[in-house]
């Protein structure tokens, strides 16, 4: 069932190739939604029965690749999948017809969401290499596509970042073989002890710091503000909410798996990912609050959101600090995908991406304006949103260890993102001044958005199934 | 100062490096073991297209897929359609070209026949027919492409295509691109004359596709 | 000192010149061609150092030949990306005014 999830996307993107430029949006919404129900059927499974796992090929690690899939992976594939969905409708929709940017839109998402599942998924860090490569590639392809020289100046640096991350990563990953001679973190993770010698330190090094440059961690974020902003507002999302969170995942599972016994025995090392996290919280949203352009305000509010996910470091130690960041990349992930399309829809029905430019738009789109509120709920924490909870329990977790700083880090985000938040929403409430003119968008647009954000804030009161899952190991 | 520090941190990275380098312990898992154990029931003598098409071919998979998907960005970028102005070419070129192109064939063919027990395989006959084309276009004997046409679409995603069917194939049965031992050997030559075709295709398209020369100026 | 080892040790060379090259180099084409050598680098160390011992191993050599590929395919796309920012306009270097 999981191997179908990989599949599946490789499967339609190749058949939207075929069908040729600006087609396959019917297969590419036949493939979502077929993986929609894979990833919530194996939830289901792994619920019921445990950790999955799929020896590729019949030979089993380490001569092999394994693929297994316990409630971490299975959370990241749900939310992955819950996102692709509305936003496929959102581009469907986005897109005129013959725009330049969907010539390849749906081969190069198709790519996109394999690449990410099949991230999830892995368990060598060889194939994880690779599948970082692919969902790379395709991300820079999708902010690059049809664009003007400033998009693919912005695809450029992205570009380069993701490739020295990803290469970085492939050092470390030779450190680890040419050491015990395999790649398969089942079998690493025993071997690894607390007196690994200094080259698996490195290796580590290597691999963590590559993984945070590809997910924009302060002060390696100066590539995302750029591709995200000035990308189409479905690309923008999709990016925001899952592909940055991809490599965050990766940098979770070595931390808890082979390289636990590392970062259990350095316990001063566990604060540089959360004072890194803590700055990106005050820069990205001190950026996003002097921010002029709409997108660019939402892209560094990204910045900021992300900083919180590397708070949990410290944390790792006790229960439920696994359940509180995938809270937070969920209430992020749903969220900041509603906020950037009803940036898009904002910014097509006004013409001008700037936050000045709002004026007005309150009376003529209320629901992309109700989904961009709600969706900013959820990104400072109110209740009974998703964002409450994740912070609050970081801030129970947090407390419970008394490290103070961490739960005035959370407080004080909150208010920062309440700040940016309110600063568009004031601006679409003044009158519009005489002779703007608000062009009428697609319903589909205005409803994707919402029904994500409502999502967003709605999770608050189903979370407990959520931490049910991430906890199966 | 940039410079300086840049400088200084690789400097410091590769003498670290090198010293945690030397005087490593054996590793504990010796795979080339396994590998030679497991070489009979993979359908290959070569240990090496045994890894690349069966132990790891799920890697193989996923890095076709990276290749085909970097050549739809490449189309989705947008191609310049400005004219192609070329000096024109020796008709000796175009001659020898022309002698050149069925034996570079014949060589990929060739490769790929000896993938089997010997170094060689698809990525070697793709890229020779690749190199084939690309010989064929500097004496303008091929013209550029901008934008293909159905069938070259279907030759560029054929070899992934079959490859996709023989891992959904295989994983109805049981695991992905778990092949019978009986079968293997002629499952992994399947894969491996669709994968020459399409690697060949993209690894030329990638050039032809960039070709359009449209002077010094811009 | 192994022959292997040798390898693993200009392998770590390369990979720290290509970084060092991708940072400071501006002219776009040198900083494709920077990340092909930090590239080449990563692939020594994993041939050299999983083969210190003289012992052929077949597993990171294939994986070297799927990296290979991969970095093949990046390069195409940078340089892609890099003429359709020349053809766009009519410079090789990124500009710094919007890098925050």
């Amino acid at each position: 069932m999981m191997v179908w999830l990989i599949l599946l996307p490789l499967l339609w993107a190749s058949f939207a190739f075929l069908l040729g430029p600006g087609r396959g949006v019917w297969l590419a919404m036949a493939g979502l939604l077929a993986q929609l129900w894979l990833a919530y059927a194996l939830a289901e499974e792994i619920v019921a029965s445990g950790v999955a796992e799929h020896a590729v090929g019949g030979w089993g690690a380490p001569l092999g690749i394994d693929l297994v899939a316990d409630g971490l992976s299975a959370a990241m594939l749900l939310l992955t999948q819950c996102v692709a969905l509305p936003l496929a409708v959102y581009a469907s929709a986005y897109f005129k017809r013959d725009d330049p940017a969907a010539t390849y839109f749906w081969p190069l998402v198709g790519f996109l969401l394999a690449g990410l599942n099949a991230l999830f998924l892995s368990a060598d860090l060889f194939n994880s290499y690779v599948t970082l490569e692919l969902l790379g590639l395709a991300a820079v392809g999708l902010v690059a596509a049809g664009g003007g020289a400033q998009q693919i100046a912005s695809a450029l640096r992205y570009l380069f970042a993701t490739l020295v991350g990803s290469g970085a990563y492939l050092l470390g990953v030779a450190l680890i073989y040419g050491t015990y001679g395999t790649v398969s973190t089942v079998t690493l993770t025993p071997l690894i002890g607390a007196g690994a010698p200094d080259l698996v330190w490195i290796a580590g090094g290597l691999m963590v710091v590559g993984l945070m440059l590809k997910t924009a961690l302060f002060p390696f974020h100066f590539w995302l503000p750029p591709a995200h902003g000035g990308a189409p507002a479905p690309v923008s999302a999709l990016l925001s909410a899952v592909v940055v969170k991809a490599s965050f995942y990766l940098i979770l599972r070595l931390w808890i798996g082979p390289f636990s016994s590392l970062t259990v025995a350095a316990n001063l090392v566990v604060w540089l990912p959360a004072l890194l996290g803590m700055l990106a919280v005050f820069w990205g949203s001190y950026q996003a609050i002097r921010a002029e352009r709409l997108k660019m305000l939402v892209a560094y509010s990204t910045v900021a959101q992300l900083g919180y996910l590397f708070l949990i470091f410290p944390l790792l130690v006790s229960a439920g600090a696994l359940q509180a960041v995938i809270m937070q990349v969920f209430a992020h992930g749903l969220a900041k995908a509603a906020m950037f399309a009803a940036a898009g829809t904002l910014i097509k029905a006004t013409g001008q991406d700037t936050v000045a430019g709002l004026a007005g738009v309150a009376e003529r789109l209320p629901v992309t304006l109700f989904a961009f509120g709600l969706a900013g709920v959820t990104l400072m924490g109110l209740p009974p949103s998703s964002g409450f909870l994740a912070k609050w329990q970081l801030i129970e977790l947090a407390l419970s260890q008394q490290y103070w700083v961490i739960a005035f880090v959370v407080l004080v985000g909150g208010l920062l993102a309440a700040v940016y938040v309110f600063r568009v929403l004031r601006q679409a409430f003044l009158l519009a001044p005489a002779g703007s003119v608000v062009m009428p968008v697609p319903r589909t647009l205005e409803w994707t958005a919402f029904v994500l954000a409502a999502a967003s804030v709605l999770l608050g009161l189903r979370g407990v199934e959520l931490m049910q899952l991430v906890g199966i190991t | 100062m940039k410079r300086l520090l840049v400088v200084l941190g690789a400097v410091c990275f590769v003498v670290l490096l090198l010293g945690a380098m030397f005087d490593l312990a054996p590793a504990s898992v010796q795979l080339h073991a396994a590998v030679a154990a497991n070489l009979p029931a993979s359908g290959v003598e070569h240990p090496v297209t045994a890894v690349l098409l069966n132990f790891r071919g799920y890697d193989t998979l996923l890095e076709i897929a990276v290749l085909l998907l970097a050549m739809i960005v490449i189309l989705a970028t947008g191609i310049d359609t400005a004219a192609d102005v070329r000096p024109s070419v020796n008709p000796v070129l175009q001659a020898l070209a022309k002698l050149a192109a069925p034996l570079m064939i014949m060589v990929a063919v060739y490769l790929l026949w000896a993938g089997a027990f010997r170094p060689g395989g698809a990525f070697q006959a793709g890229a020779v027919l690749a190199a084939a084309a690309v010989l064929l276009h500097l004496v303008e004997l091929l013209p550029g492409w901008q934008s293909p046409s159905t069938r070259l679409r279907l030759g560029l995603a054929g070899g992934f295509l079959v490859f996709l069917a023989v891992g959904a194939g295989s994983l109805m049965r049981g695991a992905l691109l778990e092949y019978p031992p009986e079968h293997a050997g002629r499952l992994i030559l399947l894969v491996e004359s669709g994968l020459t075709v399409s690697l060949g295709l993209i690894l030329a398209g990638l050039f032809l596709l960039l070709s359009r020369d449209d002077g010094d100026g811009p | 000192m192994t022959g292997e080892l040798l390898f693993a040790s200009v392998g770590v060379i390369l990979f720290a010149l290509g970084v060092a090259g991708v940072l400071l180099i501006g002219h776009l084409l040198r900083r494709v061609l920077a990340f092909n050598v930090m590239g080449s680098g990563a692939f020594l160390v994993l041939v050299g150092l999983a083969q210190r011992n003289g012992i052929a191993d077949p597993v990171p050599q294939a994986m070297v030949l799927t990296g290979i590929v991969v970095a093949v395919a990046a390069t195409a796309l940078a340089l892609a990306l890099v003429r359709r920012l020349y053809v766009l306009t009519g410079k090789l270097e990124l500009s710094q005014d919007d890098d925050e």
